[in-house]
Formats: C-alpha cells, structure tokens, sequence
C-alpha cells in the first residue's frame, strides 16, 4: 500500500453529485450525517467543492444534460479519488435504461469504484458498502 | 432595451448546478446591483428523465411504479393522484379500508416531508441545530414506513383500485405509539422554532408573497396557504379517507417565510390528528383492498391529490389496451417555482436562499425538455414547431382511424 491510498483511508470527505436522480439516494446520504446514523464520529463529511473530495458519491441515471458535467467534476477532483455509485439508477439505469433522456449508466462515463444498488439504498448499506470497499484497500 | 441587455450590466452571481446548498442539480443566476438582487433566472433540465414518454411504454399497473420514482420525498403523492385519475376513468369507488390505508400513508409522507423542510431551512440559516434536531424526530416515521411497506421510502402502496398491501392489526399498536411520542417532539420543535427571537427577526417579512401574487402564478399548498388563500384538495375535492374525518385547514396571513414554517409545522398537528382517525377506523376489523378490475376502457381520467408541497395533477388518456396513450404530469413545484420572480427581487443575497427553500422546491418533480442544436446555437423545438408536430400526429392518428 502507497502513501497515497494509506492516507486516503483516514477520514474520508465525501461530496454528493446528483446526475438526474428522483432525490431518494441525496436525501438517505444525508441522513447518513444525521443523529441516528452519525457518519462524522468516523471523520466523514460532506464538502462543498469536488477539489476536496476523497470520495464522489454519484446518483442518479446521469442524464444527457449532466454527462459533461460529470466528467468534469471528475477531473476537478484530486486523484485517487474512490467513485460510488449509490442506488438502482446510478449502477444500471433501473427503470430509466430505456428512456430517451438516459446518458448513463455513470460506469460508462467515469471508472466506478464501489456500486451500492437499491432503491433507495438504506444508509446501513451505504455504510456497509464504503466498510467493505476500506477493507479491500487493506 | 430588452430584459438580456439589461441584465449584462449588472453582477451575474451563479447558483449550481452542483452546489453546496442544493440537493439536486439545477442552475440559477441572481442579477445584483450591490447586495440587491434585481432578477433571477433560472435553468432546469439536469434531473429530466422522460417520465411522462417512458411511461407510455408501461402498462396501467407498472406505471404505478414509474411515478412513485418521480420524486424521493413526495414519493405517494404521485401514485396517490396517478391512482385516482385512473379510478375516475373506469368509475369505480375504492373499498372502505383502502381508502384509509390511502390517508394513512399520504399524511405520514406529509409528516416527514415537513420535518424535513424545517431541517432543510434550518440548515439554510445556520442553524445545525434545528437540521439535527428534525432529522432525528423524521426517523421514527420512516420506521413506521418500514413496519407498513418494508422499505423507508418508495412505499409501493398504491394499485389501481386499493392498496397492495394491508397494514396489519398487530402494527397498529405500535405506530400509535410512534406517534404519541412524536406529537410531543414536534410540539417541543414548534415552540423552539416559532418563540426564537433571532429567526423571528431572520424570517418575518422576508420573501413576502401577496394574495394577489399567488393567484397571478397561481401558486398551491402550503406556500398559497401561508399567504392566506385558502385551497386544499384535500377539502375542496373529497378522496380517500379525508370527507371521513375531522381535520382542518391551516392558514396564515402574512405569506412571508416565517409564515410558511408556521403553516408546515401546525399542519404536522393535523396530520397526526387523520392518521389516529384513521388507525381507529381499521383497527380490529378486516375488509376489501381492492377492487377488480378487468380492463381500461378507453376514455380519458383527472387525478388529484394534495402532495405536501400543494396540488399534483395527473391527466391519463386511455385507447383501450394495456398502456395509457398519454400521461400528463403537474407536479405543486412546476407552479410555485416561478414565485421566485416575486418574492426574490428587491431581497438580499443573504436572504435568497431561505427563499429559493421556503417554496420547498422540488426540482425532480418540474423537470421539462427543451431541445438544442449544439452547432447552430438554436433551440430546435421550440413552441410551434411543437404545435405543428403535435397536428401532424393528430392528422396521422384520423387517418388510421
């Protein structure tokens, strides 16, 4: 294990992207932060700019609107930079895949590192998800 | 001097897509001349899914499925008015017990909707505090949901005719328990919230909208309601369980944020009040949850149902097999988002995002198309072009017929 990737396993800062999501996944994320699930006491929080992101949780079937926008975010963030797909939508296009507005899935557009399937994904699985994804860096 | 060359003299401050303030990707440009903003623009179109297209290709009971993922938070309220506009096509009357189940679910959505603005606008204000607090009180109702559907949010409830699934006798019990313990923590919230000093001054007579704004936008829900127009389907065209029980409709006169909390919190109360009525109405007994129903005819059916943040509309439009042949969706934000022209001019920028919250906006609801040619820089579907496509299918469908 690198410098780079030991560091990037102590308190991770996560900043949230919604690429044309039903707001369900953005809305459990936050509730991660939330007194009953607590995420900050393991150094976790959300962050306002991408250039300050260890971890970019993307939702959403990411539209033909937000590919771009996507791509860009991504390369403002600093690299390695872990990328989790949150929910049904972001892995696979769920119900969306045959709609005319579908750009995605995201694993088409940006490497995904950790998928996290669900509708929404309760925030016990996003937190499972990012455990075992921490374990595998080991 | 037309309104673009105006605006380019003055300070653009950009909003978005991706910000820190907004859940959901969406764009807005505040115009200022110093501190005071002039003008807001606003862009949408980063959270469009063609749902209204997509479910054209979904038969009558899928569909039920497809609205429930317009939105995360108000996730009943469009199978809510999906089922009844479907139901006012065929014409047929819900079993009784569904029709309580119906109301159950709906105002414990509106309760955790609620909870969730005022945390939302908390937030906004700096006021962590108010955020952690409701967030924490918001569990519970989604465990409630989780012992009625199995899931926090995406209920999957709703089916043409009643409800999928029975809330059973045993639970009853202990979502009444939720609920007593609930009706105090909003209460205490309530009073930490309204009798605050300093966002009584930060709220009071900000974003003020009045009587005659709201009926020019033509505004619904709580935000129409703050402002003293009194409207709500739920009272003015009866459904489900509400002709069956007693509640009221909250209104205030002020129609400034400080209000629109006011009217959000007080009708947590009231919601509390139809569950229990309607918890009592099904406890102990059994019954019905559904009707049978063969096939949709063709016709055309309305639907409405007063979603937390106002009046969701739902037109279908059946040809007699198994997909509707259009769906027609209005979602209460697509109405009250334009208020921003209204209550925003004239405010500061510190006070514009309370204000861009205090409508509770809900992008993924609004979302509409509009298609560009990337190489000429010019809309390519623009209104006529529309109407004339909209007749030439019009003219294709009478030849077939």
């Amino acid at each position: 294990m690198n410098l780079k990737t030991k560091a990037l396993k102590k308190s991770l800062w996560v900043y949230h992207m919604s690429g044309g999501s039903c707001n369900n996944c953005d809305i459990e994320i936050l509730d991660c932060l939330t007194p009953k699930f607590d995420i900050e006491r393991f150094g976790m929080v959300l962050v306002g700019s991408p250039r300050h992101a260890d971890v970019l949780l993307c939702t959403g079937i990411v539209n033909k609107k937000c590919v771009e926008r996507v791509k860009e975010v991504y390369k403002q963030t600093a690299k390695p930079c872990v990328v989790v797909a949150i929910g049904s939508c972001a892995c696979s296009g769920g119900m969306f895949r045959d709609g005319y507005q579908m750009g995605g899935p995201l694993d088409t557009i940006i490497p995904v590192d950790v998928y996290i399937p669900g509708c929404p994904p309760k925030p016990e699985a996003m937190i499972a998800g990012i455990v075992k994804f921490l374990e595998k860096l080991k | 001097m037309n309104n673009k060359q105006q605006n380019t003299k003055k300070v653009v401050v950009p909003i978005g897509p991706y910000h820190p303030l907004l859940e959901e990707p969406e764009f807005f440009a505040l115009y200022c001349e110093g501190e005071k903003v002039v003008d807001v623009e606003w862009q949408a179109g980063y959270n469009h899914r063609g749902i209204e297209k997509l479910s054209e290709s979904k038969h009558w009971d899928q569909v039920t499925f497809l609205v429930e993922r317009i939105c995360g938070i108000c996730s009943t309220s469009h199978p809510f008015a999906y089922c009844n506009s479907v139901e006012d096509l065929l014409g047929i009357t819900v079993p009784e017990r569904a029709r309580y189940i119906r109301s159950i679910i709906g105002e414990l959505e509106r309760l955790h909707s609620h909870l969730l603005w005022v945390g939302l606008a908390g937030h906004f204000l700096g006021y962590n505090t108010v955020f952690m607090w409701a967030w924490k009180y918001r569990e519970p109702v989604l465990d409630i949901f989780e012992i009625i559907s199995g899931n926090r949010n995406h209920y999957a409830m709703f089916k043409v005719g009643g409800v999928r699934r029975d809330i059973e006798n045993e639970d009853i019990p202990k979502i009444r328990k939720v609920l007593g313990e609930l009706k105090g923590q909003i209460e205490m919230l309530t009073g930490a919230v309204l009798d605050d000093p300093v966002l009584a001054a930060r709220l009071k007579g900000v974003g003020v909208l009045t009587k005659e704004h709201i009926k020019n936008f033509g505004a619904v829900g709580p935000v129409a309601r703050a402002s003293g127009v009194d409207i709500d389907v739920r009272r003015d065209d009866p459904y489900a369980a509400y002709p069956l029980v007693e509640w009221k409709v909250i209104t205030t006169e002020n129609g400034d944020v400080f209000d629109k909390a006011v009217v959000r919190l007080l009708e947590c109360f009231e919601s509390i009040k139809i569950i229990s009525q309607c918890l009592d109405a099904i406890e102990g007994k059994k019954g019905e949850i559904q009707g049978e129903i063969r096939e949709v005819p063709p016709g055309e059916g309305i639907g409405r149902h007063e979603a937390p943040r106002g009046e969701c509309f739902h037109y279908i439009r059946s040809d007699g097999t198994n997909r509707p042949v259009r769906h027609k969706i209005r979602a209460p934000s697509y109405v009250n988002i334009p208020t921003f022209k209204a209550s925003c001019i004239g405010q500061t920028i510190a006070d514009v995002a309370i204000i861009l919250a205090g409508v509770d906006p809900c992008y993924c609801c609004t979302e509409r198309v509009a298609i560009y040619d990337a190489e000429k820089k010019k809309k390519l579907y623009d209104f006529k072009y529309l109407v004339e496509k909209s007749k030439e299918k019009t003219e294709k469908i009478r030849k077939e017929i």
